[in-house]
């Protein structure tokens, strides 16, 4: 049984809608961000599997994509945790659905 | 590469020890179906890098010639009961830890804590596969292995923290997080300095970078002195060797992440330690010191020889300033590490790449030209260190050479025979 | 790809990738979580080595591993009061909905559609990255490191405490 494109994007898709549950039902604040992460993951496969698979002239082109995902993947995980650390200092909580002050 | 000598490339040519193992595998081929030789390789690759050498060195040389070493350096003996000149004392080290209680505080995360030590001798074992003992003595030559060393051997930093974590116990706790604060910072210059020799030979691979020194007559330890430098500073700090040791001081935190292992789980996170220290030793070789290469000696020597000693010899540095120097506070390290090793590093980089530049553009890469270039850095090197010492405020003058309890209780009055009552 | 070896790989590295990142959803515990969520990032490490980008598979041991997957852990453990715990909101039923429908629709879609593929290696090497990298993306390169510096100085200010700005005179 030979292993082609379809397989490896059906991996990339499952563990993106992993990643789709995981960030929007997290409660901590982390937790959404791991979500977040997973996705980007994900998407860095796809990229991957279609540079490796397609017909291109340039075929690094999803390599050099996906450093750009890591790049950006890893500057919105230092931003995002030191959200969470300053909101924590604030409020001493990270729980998403405690950070309502616009509430009524 | 052929080597000048009759039996070149017979498979008892034992100055290419790979003509023997391509001789076994070949034998298998033949003998055995299917693909019995393709799943033999690597395990043949484990079994003459890593039990035939790494083990009995990590045992002899980081067990026993280690203490012997800081034993003599501190005016000891070291161990010496066990056998003649205590040579049984690592079997006896093993045989006390197997036979030990293995403790479990209540509570632990078992799971963690029982996965930690074993997910610790992965990383140990995986980084020997790029290291090359000779032009052909090497398990996985990949294009860039040198970018697989540097991946590989940050995760034990995670294992590490796995193993703190568990035990639910705060020294652990805070030994975990002194090691990973540390690791992640000691990487960035660690990985700066070895860019320099990237940018330099041109090559991410490690037998690349060996070719390269070959070739050039030159050890990248005289060209690039400042990478040499910092890459042994980052890497004691990394691998938590004494004068780093922060995350498991014992005088501070009990052993850090070690507090609550005992028995032969201890037995594994001290059996890897040295060899990681083996393994950044044999890195250290191969990148600064020529790895398997001696001049053209190595045509008719066996090239392994004076790779195992190069690794030794970078093993006995470790030793000596493990002996020598004491323990520094984590600040002091954190701060040595971003305002001292971080700047350099960039102005090493910025030099080498000029160099560069200047050799492969202006020279046409000429060979003698390296020479200037290795004069130029080591002078380089002194005035950088020196002035962004200074620029630190280091100032050597206002050191005092006795410590200032001392001068303050009114000096130092040196006890001679003649005033000593007499003894 | 064929072969039984980059079968099996694949079938294995999946069930790795997949098994840790269902892991993350059902840990209860917030750091058991990031431990299966850094299992997950090595089997995608795997499958990009399986891919042929090994250079990249490096560069997502060393940055997914050796840094994300620390500050993460940092995090956790500089915000002690929550607990370490690693429960949903009442958005779970909802989202499981919407993401069953979502991966419902990209297996159809991955599965009907004819893809055009090669079957060849091209064999990137990190050469060709890196060419390609300062040579025709040499703009989005520098635009990154400008973002990568703008994420580290405002991660720095972000988690400065009120004593250490007024040390600096910057309250």
């Amino acid at each position: 049984m030979n292993v082609g494109i379809e397989h490896f994007l059906t991996v990339g898709a499952l563990l993106f809608c992993l990643g789709l549950v995981v960030a929007l039902s997290k409660r901590n604040a982390i937790g959404v961000l791991m979500g977040v992460e997973l996705m980007l993951n994900a998407v860095n496969l796809t990229l991957i599997t279609f540079s490796r698979f397609s017909v291109s002239e340039q075929p690094v082109t999803g390599h050099a994509f996906t450093v750009f995902v890591i790049t950006v993947a890893a500057a919105e995980a230092a931003v995002a945790l030191a959200l969470a650390v300053s909101v924590y200092r604030n409020r001493q909580t990270v729980n998403v659905d405690q950070i309502n002050l616009l509430k009524s | 590469m052929k080597q000048p000598f009759l039996v070149s490339d017979k498979w008892y040519d034992i100055r290419d020890l790979s003509n023997l193992s391509n001789e076994i595998l070949h034998q298998v081929d033949r003998a055995l179906p299917g693909e019995a030789a393709y799943i033999l390789s690597p395990l043949l690759g484990f079994v003459f890098v890593f039990l035939l050498f790494v083990l009995p060195t990590q045992l002899y040389l980081g067990v026993l010639g280690e203490r012997k070493i800081i034993g003599r350096m501190q005016s000891r003996y070291g161990p010496n009961r066990t056998g003649k000149f205590g040579v049984l004392q690592p079997i006896a080290d093993a045989a006390k830890l197997l036979t030990k209680e293995a403790l479990t505080p209540r509570y632990a995360d078992k799971t963690i804590m029982y996965l930690a030590p074993v997910l610790f001798v992965m990383p140990a074992v995986m980084v020997w596969a790029v290291i090359p003992f000779g032009p052909e003595m090497i398990i996985a030559d990949i294009p860039n292995s040198l970018v697989y060393y540097l991946a590989v051997s940050s995760v034990p930093t995670l294992v590490i923290f796995m193993g703190g974590w568990s035990h639910n116990n705060k020294y652990s706790l805070f030994g975990a997080i002194r090691i990973v604060a540390m690791g992640v910072s000691y990487e960035v210059p660690l990985v700066m300095a070895l860019l320099g020799v990237v940018v330099m030979t041109g090559s991410l691979s490690l037998n690349g970078i060996v070719f390269w020194q070959d070739a050039f007559d030159i050890w990248l330890v005289a060209l690039q002195p400042l990478a040499f430098a910092i890459f042994f500073i980052c890497v004691s700090a990394e691998l938590n060797r004494t004068p780093v040791d922060i995350a498991e001081a014992e005088s501070e935190l009990g052993s850090g992440y070690l507090t609550e292992y005992s028995g032969m789980k201890w037995g594994l996170f001290y059996g890897m330690d040295i060899a990681y220290a083996l393994a950044a030793s044999a890195l250290g070789a191969t990148i600064f010191f020529g790895g398997w290469s001696f001049f053209g000696l190595q045509d008719w020597v066996p090239s392994w020889l004076f790779f195992i000693g190069k690794l030794y010899a970078f093993y006995f540095l470790f030793i000596w300033t493990r002996g020598t120097l004491p323990r520094l506070r984590i600040d002091q390290l954190m701060a040595f590490c971003w305002k001292y090793l971080f700047p350099l590093a960039l102005f090493n980089l910025f030099i080498v790449a000029t160099e560069r530049v200047i050799w492969t553009d202006g020279l046409d890469g000429e060979k003698g030209f390296v020479y200037i270039f290795a004069a130029a850095n080591i002078l380089a090197t002194i005035v950088l260190v020196v002035t962004w010492a200074r620029f630190l405020g280091y100032r050597p003058e206002n050191q005092t050479t006795k410590p200032r309890l001392v001068n303050e209780a009114g000096g130092y009055v040196p006890v001679t025979p003649a005033s000593g009552e007499g003894r | 790809m064929d072969g039984a070896g980059p079968t099996l790989a694949f079938w294995a590295l999946s069930a790795v990738t997949l098994v840790a990142a269902g892991g993350v959803l059902v840990s209860r515990n917030l750091l058991h979580a990031v431990l299966f969520l850094i299992l997950s990032f090595v089997g995608i490490a795997g499958f990009f080595l399986l891919l042929s980008a090994e250079f990249l598979a490096m560069a997502q041991v060393v940055i997914y591993v050796g840094a994300i997957a620390v500050l993460v852990l940092f995090a956790v453990l500089l915000t002690p009061a929550v607990g370490r715990d690693n429960g949903e909101t009442r958005f779970i039923a909802p989202a499981l909905l919407l993401s069953v429908a979502l991966a419902a629709v990209f297996i159809f879609v991955i599965h009907d559609t004819t893809w055009n593929t090669v079957d060849e290696d091209p064999r990137a090497t990190v050469e060709s990255l890196g060419t390609a990298l300062l040579g025709r993306w040499v703009l989005p390169f520098e635009i990154a490191s400008v973002l990568l510096t703008a994420a580290l100085v405002g991660a720095i200010m972000l988690v400065r405490s009120p004593e250490e700005e007024a040390e600096d005179g910057l309250a």
